[in-house]
């Protein structure tokens, strides 16, 4: 059985649904920033699967997993510094607690 | 037969790694996980030929986020508290599950017309030319590279102390 698009596509579509699972359920901040990651990165595999297998002259989805990454790595510090503040003033991160905006 | 030994390979580790990242206890564990589930999607951008990506995820994920992600995790003294998780597990696993089935019967349903040509298999050239040519993504990258500096100053300005 030779591997195809179809396998790259339910792979990313696995692990995309494992970090949103993560992402709604977990009450650290940074594990919520880890899932975000990883879903990020599932989009990126459906990307360069379907760049490699659909256009392979092209190289679009590459170019847009790239962007992807650029910003991933900008969300990554920003969101690792709003934690940073948050734990300076609460002394937590736990988000169940971090309900200043909440009406 | 090697390929799809290593993307199985890949694919299983993948999987297996991104479930501790979500179901460990202990967070730095779940931190080095998610290092290893970076490691497998570099395997798996090099199976896809696409092997400058593949470096870029190691350089990039790899080697600057999860070193900013166990930064993270030291400073902020959540090792002893654990990863617990809040009382929407049961409604968030049945969106995620019916997210899945859709997703996955999406895909094998599709025809998806594959070309026929092999893909490029030094991808480093053919991508720049492809970002920085005349009518390539030069505005974009530009907006990168405004995006990036901005998001630095911005981390140094929110973590300054006061």
């Amino acid at each position: 059985m030779t591997i195809g698009l179809t396998h790259y596509l339910v792979l990313s579509a696995v692990l995309f649904c494992i970090g949103l699972y993560g992402a709604l359920t977990k009450r650290n901040a940074v594990i919520i920033l880890m899932c975000i990651e990883i879903m990020l990165n599932s989009v990126n595999i459906s990307l360069v699967a379907f760049s490699s297998y659909i256009v392979p002259l092209l190289l679009t989805g590459q170019v847009f997993a790239i962007f992807v990454m650029v910003v991933a790595a900008a969300e990554v510090a920003v969101g690792l510094a709003i934690i940073l503040a948050i734990f300076r003033n609460l002394t937590d991160i736990d988000v169940n607690n971090i309900n200043l905006m909440k009406w | 037969m090697g390929l799809a030994a290593a993307f199985w390979i890949m694919a299983l580790v993948a999987v297996g790694s991104a479930l501790a990242v979500v179901f460990h206890r202990n967070v730095f564990r779940a931190a080095l996980a998610l290092v290893l589930c970076f490691i497998t999607v570099a395997g798996l951008y090099i199976t896809l030929s696409a092997d400058f990506l593949a470096a870029v995820q190691i350089l990039v994920y790899v080697g600057a986020i999860s070193v900013l992600i166990i930064l993270a995790i030291m400073m902020t003294r959540e090792v002893q508290k654990g990863s617990p998780v809040n009382k929407m597990q049961i409604p968030a696993a049945v969106v995620a599950l019916v997210l899945l089935g859709i997703m996955v019967y999406t895909v094998t349903a599709t025809p998806w017309k594959v070309a026929a040509e092999a893909p490029l298999s030094p991808t480093t050239v053919p991508l720049a030319t492809r970002l920085f040519s005349e009518n390539g993504f030069i505005l974009p990258v530009e907006i990168g590279a405004v995006l990036l500096l901005a998001a630095i100053l911005g981390a140094i300005v929110i973590t300054r102390e006061k």
